[in-house]
């Protein structure tokens, strides 16, 4: 009894960046690459349910898609001649070496995020040849029209071709920056399975994540020595580890203080903390380690209240020297009121230029609450209100502003 | 091997550039060309008198007109350029952030088009 479809499917899921990184490097082009891919998959689904999944699947998928590509380079009328025997001698020259180098998926990674191309084709690429997500699936996690993320990718390759970026690993000099591109990507993409829209459903949310945790993973592994890898992986997966908490019965959104930490996941919370703690020993902090300390710290309390909000507070600190931002400051600030009084957090947060951001119009209404200012702070919620269209956080701010005590 | 093109973009201001600007610029792109020759990348390179002595031929309904330049009104122009011939995008942009030290100007990476040969 052979696989079904989906088993076919999911086995080419697993070996989808690796067979794309390979091809890519053996004929040196990257569309040809991704077009013989899914070609071996439909070969795998025409035979693999009759005559099982082969011995080794990897090497199957690898060998298949190299012999779909060599066939259309010979079809292809687009090509000239000469440009199809390079490829080729290309191809046979590489055959030759090792099947399958480690590097080969690290290289395509730093393609899809190369400085040249704009974020949004960053994270479109990434996911479409890193992750193995189809097309219709990026364009439904982003909210763009189908036919709009198709064209975003088609340019995307077109400027990796015509420009000729390179397919390789960025030198020693260039590596900071670049690995800061490769960890914001697939912090965004997980940043958009972190809190639902209205347009998406909280499965494709889920699954967004879920990619987003895969891909750090896939990093971990492809840079074991890269701390700030580990401190994006970490605070990833204590970010996951609170989901089953986010959401109360009904499907309202929870904050972090009104979680119940019995729900929490705690193989994800564990393998979270063990990164962190990693990242201690290594001693070589950045931005993601030291967000991921701040997570670990609250994963650590056993409720709101018992939470060491001074280490939260020095933690801020040393983050706002990595990242010297507002959306710092204003954390940094939630974290104050819990040590010093709501009366301090106020005045930090009056010193932020940041009219527009919702949540900073959400904590002066929280701290103006506390602070027994009730029309005050129903003018804050009001205008937190009027700033964000999420229907999760604008429930939330509803039932904050509703328990507000009545005027007199 | 891809050739690029490394164009200059100055924001003009109201005064000309100062004499001690001009000249340390000179110097410093005239050592740049000569790290480019050395490397074999050199191709051709030249920095362009300013933009308002440029001269325009434009399409019109009844043919062709000449008038007075540059092309676009704007405080950002080209003011010189460079092209070089490198493996990649990469290389081309390494020497592309020598070109901005040495001009002091923003400088925008671009591949030719490849010449067809068949």
């Amino acid at each position: 009894m052979g696989p079904t479809a989906q088993q076919v499917e999911a086995v080419f899921r697993a070996d989808y960046a690796r067979a794309v990184a390979t091809l890519t490097r053996q004929f040196g082009d990257l569309g040809l690459a991704e077009d013989a891919v899914p070609d071996a998959l439909a070969v795998a689904l025409a035979t693999w349910p009759d005559a099982g999944v082969p011995a080794s699947p990897t090497g199957w998928v690898l060998t298949t898609a190299r012999h779909r590509a060599i066939d259309r380079l010979r079809r292809e009328g687009s090509r000239s001649a000469r440009q199809r025997e390079a490829a080729l001698l290309h191809a046979a020259d590489e055959a030759r070496e090792v099947p399958v180098v480690a590097d080969d998926r690290l290289r395509l990674v730093f393609t899809c995020c190369h400085p040249a191309l704009a974020r949004p084709a960053q994270v479109a690429l990434t996911l479409r040849l890193v992750a193995g997500l189809q097309t219709p699936a990026i364009a439904r996690a982003f909210l763009v029209p189908e036919p709009r993320m198709a064209q975003r990718l088609v340019r995307a390759k077109r400027k990796i071709r015509d420009a000729h970026i390179p397919y390789r690993v960025p030198t020693e000099a260039e590596l900071p920056a670049r690995l800061a591109a490769v960890l914001a990507v697939v912090y965004l993409v997980y940043n958009e399975g972190y809190l639902p829209s209205g347009d998406t459903t909280d499965a494709d949310a889920v699954a967004l994540a879920g990619e987003a945790v895969r891909l750090a993973r896939l990093l971990v592994e492809l840079m074991p020595d890269e701390a700030e890898a580990r401190g994006l992986l970490a605070l990833l997966l204590l970010g996951e580890a609170r989901r089953p908490a986010r959401r109360s019965a009904d499907g309202t959104w929870v904050r972090l203080a009104d979680q119940d930490r019995a729900a929490w996941d705690v193989a994800l919370a564990t393998e979270g903390l063990d990164l962190v703690r990693w990242c201690l020993r290594r001693g070589a902090p950045g931005p993601y380690q030291v967000q991921a300390a701040i997570a670990a710290v609250h994963t650590d309390a056993p409720g709101a209240a018992a939470t060491d909000w001074g280490q939260v507070v020095a933690l801020y600190d040393q983050l706002l020297v990595f990242a010297p931002t507002d959306v710092v400051r204003l954390n940094r600030a939630i974290a104050v009121a819990e040590v010093a009084g709501p009366g301090e957090a106020l005045r930090l947060v009056d010193g932020l230029d940041q009219d527009g951001y919702h949540l900073l119009h959400a904590t002066c209404a929280d701290l103006l609450e506390r602070l027994g200012r009730a029309g005050e702070a129903r003018a804050a919620y009001d205008t937190a209100l009027a700033l964000t269209a999420n229907p999760l956080e604008r429930d939330l701010l509803d039932r904050r502003r509703a328990n507000l005590p009545a005027p007199r | 091997m891809p050739e690029y093109l490394l164009s200059v973009h100055n924001t003009v201001g109201a005064e000309p550039p100062a004499p001690e600007f001009m000249e340390r610029m000179y110097a410093q792109v005239s050592a740049l060309n000569d790290e480019m020759h050395h490397a074999g990348v050199w191709v051709f390179a030249g920095g362009l008198q300013p933009a308002d002595t440029a001269q325009v031929v434009r399409r019109r309904d009844d043919g062709l007109v000449v008038t007075d330049g540059p092309y676009l009104e704007g405080k950002e122009v080209i003011g010189g350029f460079w092209i070089i011939l490198v493996p990649d995008a990469d290389q081309a942009a390494a020497w592309a952030r020598r070109a901005a030290q040495a001009c002091e100007g923003d400088v925008e990476v671009r591949a030719f088009q490849p010449v067809p040969r068949d």
